[in-house]
This record gives C-alpha cells, structure tokens and sequence, in this order.
C-alpha cells in the first residue's frame, strides 16, 4: 500500500505491506538506523520517535499509521554540527554506557521537557518509565535531563 | 505477525462498511495491545480498520453533569485535561498511572475498555464511577457491559464513540501495580455518588467487578477502619508469578481503605 510522511521535515513516499513496522520502515526502507529495535514489545523504549511532537514506541505502529504524520528521529535533531541540546547535555554529563538504548531516552526526555520544563529528580525517572538501560546507566541519563532542563 | 489487509475510514459509517464486508476483520484504536499480540502471532486477523482518522471520536466535554470522554482520547489528553482534573480527577490520575508515557500518547478509553484485560485500570473507572458506553447504536452501563475476561457485550461490528462519566460527589483509585507493565495486579476505585458508595476492583479476578460487602460498610460509616476487616472470598482470584489468589485478596481490602483514607 502506498504511504506519505514526513520524516525530519522531509517527504517520504513508499509502498509498504501492511504489517511493515514504522521502525522497520525507518530502519530498512529508509536506511536510518539511528532509531533501535531493543526488545520489539513495546517494553523497552529503545525505538522512541515522536509523532506530531510526541513521543511513541515506533515498534508498536504500523508504517501506513504514519501517513500525513510529522515523524522526528534521532537524525533530526541536531542542525549541521550543531547537537540538540539534549543530545549535548547526554554528552556532558556522560548519560551513556554502551549508547544502545540512547537515542529512545533522549527522544522521550525531550517529551518530557516538553511537558514539564523543571522536572524533579523523582518526575525525571518516573518520564522515564518507558525506556529500559540494560546498562543500569541511570544516575547520569538523569543527570543529563536535569542539564538539559536547566539550559533551556 | 502475519499478513494482513488495512484501511483507515474516515467516518464512524465507513466503518462500520469495512467491518461487515470482512468477516475476519478487527478494529485497531491506540494498538498498544493489539500489534503486540499480532506481533506474538497470538492474535491473526486478516483485516485491521484503523479508527485513528475519525476525528469526531476524540475529545473531552463536559455536558448536564457529565464528563463525555470520546472513544479514541489518548490516557495522556485524560490525564492532563484540565476539564477531567477538575470534575473527576482520580480519572485523570488512574489514566496517569498506565503503562508509560509512549503507551499513553497512543492507547485509548475505548481500546482499553473493548479489550477488558482483567488487570487494566479502565474497567474499574467505569464501574467504580458507574458510567455510561455510548456506542454506534446503544448506551450501555458500565456494570453491564464487562461480561467476563476479555469479554463484553461489544457486537463484533460494533463501536464504542464515547464513554459518560456522572461527576461523583468524591472518588478516589488506587493501585498496586505490576512494576514492569505497571498493570494493576490489584486496583480499587471508590466512588461516592448521587446514587450511593460504589467500590469496583480490577487486577484480583476474572474480570472487574463491584464489593457489595464493602459498599454496605461504606454506606454505613465511610471511613477506612469500616471495611477493615472485610475480607473477599479470593478462592477464584487471579493467580500467577507476581501474586497469588489470596495476595491478591488481600490487596484488595488494602487498596481499598487507601482509597477511602485519601477521601477521609
């Protein structure tokens, strides 16, 4: 079936079976691996994008759900050279270990600026509740939102 | 998941069309029980109608005393509107406390009340607040509509447009959430309105349903130490890795008088 969306303020335009995942189509069609597959449940978070500026699990959307919708990757955030201010306050405070689950939590702690612009601590790690560090690497991911939130 | 054919009707009749012109066909809302399940194969329909693009079944009013939720509001538009925190904010607190924020900006009151998982947090706020299924071509009471695990009174093509919620004079739910899915393994909402005490509990048996007992109690003395030592018969309750029949007996009558105590 065909479809036509946006992905990082580009058009998109493909034919996709049906059961074709939005982050298999990301992933496969159109090559932008920056988006992961981590546990495919819908558990995990590591395939967060946002859908008309919000955050959703991309594993857990057909492809054709997108049609007409804006769609936001990791690859669309920072501007040239430029990071995004997340992504550069994840680099700051160091909010990785093996960076795997990385570009999900930084695209649902945008999400979560954007609904709450001075998290505390605890509403921090309660945001985070859709997105699984098998690294444990929390302290700092939670440090680097706090930055991030502080720079806005 | 296996191969499947798609449309996405603009309108509630278009629907309606798509869904008696396919025997095998399903209505897909938020998706966010749905697609898991195909993709464990445990769930293979031939047909998905994707209600997504019928704009006139999202929104929240507020109408003769009633809170009218439509079908396809996200939990995250109930539980920052400020029309529901206002009128009915333990609604808008039980749709905060599902799943996690993506499964929120996506799952629906209608997706979550059609597909009755006896441990999801909708049913018990129907039942609890005593509201009304508006459908394509009936109302329904809540307390009539979930039949049995996984069950309704849903006709196979039938869809849910909205879902009346009456303003209780006060209510309150809580739960003890499973803390990975953060389903309820046991949620209890207390309601007290025009029509007297209502308790509905979700997550302990096989489908949401109301504890008379502690109704009675409430209705006589609406204070924790009431139903304290009202125990349920838990012999036919879930049990399963997390919690057994009796746990779950047991939280009940927790949750409840937490209930009741943030009320009192």
């Amino acid at each position: 079936m065909k479809v036509s969306f946006s992905v990082n303020d580009k058009t998109v335009e493909s034919d996709v079976e049906p059961r074709t995942l939005l982050v298999d189509f990301l992933r496969n069609n159109l090559g932008m691996t920056g988006t992961h597959v981590g546990c495919d449940t819908s558990q995990c978070g590591a395939c967060v994008v946002h859908m008309d500026g919000r955050s959703i699990k991309s594993c857990t959307l057909l492809a054709l759900q997108a049609e007409g919708r804006e769609i936001t990757t990791i690859e669309g955030l920072a501007v040239g050279d430029k990071l995004h201010p997340m992504q550069a306050a994840f680099r700051e405070e160091h909010g990785l270990q093996c960076g795997f689950c990385t570009p999900g939590m930084i695209m649902s702690a945008i999400d979560l600026l954007q609904n709450n612009g001075d998290p505390t601590e605890g509403e921090i790690r309660d945001g985070l509740e859709g997105n699984i560090c098998r690294c444990t690497g929390y302290h700092n991911i939670v440090k680097s939102i706090q930055t991030a939130a502080k720079a806005q | 998941m296996y191969r499947f054919n798609y449309e996405a009707p603009t309108s509630i009749d278009g629907t309606l069309t798509a869904l008696r012109n396919n025997s095998e066909a399903k209505i897909i809302a938020g998706g966010m029980t749905l697609l898991p399940t195909m993709k464990l194969r445990l769930a293979s329909p031939d047909y998905l109608v994707d209600i997504n693009n019928i704009q006139s079944l999202a929104g929240i009013t507020k109408n003769n005393g009633s809170i009218v939720i439509g079908a396809m509001t996200r939990h995250a538009d109930v539980a920052s509107s400020a029309l529901v925190r206002d009128c009915i904010p333990c609604l808008a607190n039980l749709a905060e406390a599902i799943g996690d924020r993506q499964v929120r900006n996506r799952g629906t009151i209608g997706g979550s009340v059609a597909n009755n998982d006896p441990s999801a947090d909708y049913p018990a706020g129907l039942v609890g607040l005593g509201a009304t299924l508006v459908t394509d071509r009936r109302e329904i009471e809540a307390d009539d509509f979930f039949t049995g695990m996984f069950e309704t009174l849903l006709k196979e093509d039938e869809i849910i447009t909205a879902v009346r919620f009456p303003i209780p004079k006060r209510a309150a739910y809580m739960k003890f959430p499973n803390p990975a899915s953060r389903y309820a393994i046991v949620g209890v909402l207390v309601a007290e309105t025009s029509n007297g005490v209502r308790v509905a509990v979700t997550g302990a048996g096989s489908c949401v349903f109301r504890a008379q007992a502690m109704e009675v109690a409430l209705e006589n003395e609406f204070t924790p130490h009431a139903i304290a030592l009202l125990t349920l018969d838990s012999t036919k309750f879930n049990e399963d890795i997390h919690a057994t029949a009796e746990y779950r007996g047991h939280l009940v009558n927790v949750m409840a008088r937490r209930a009741v105590s943030a009320l009192t």
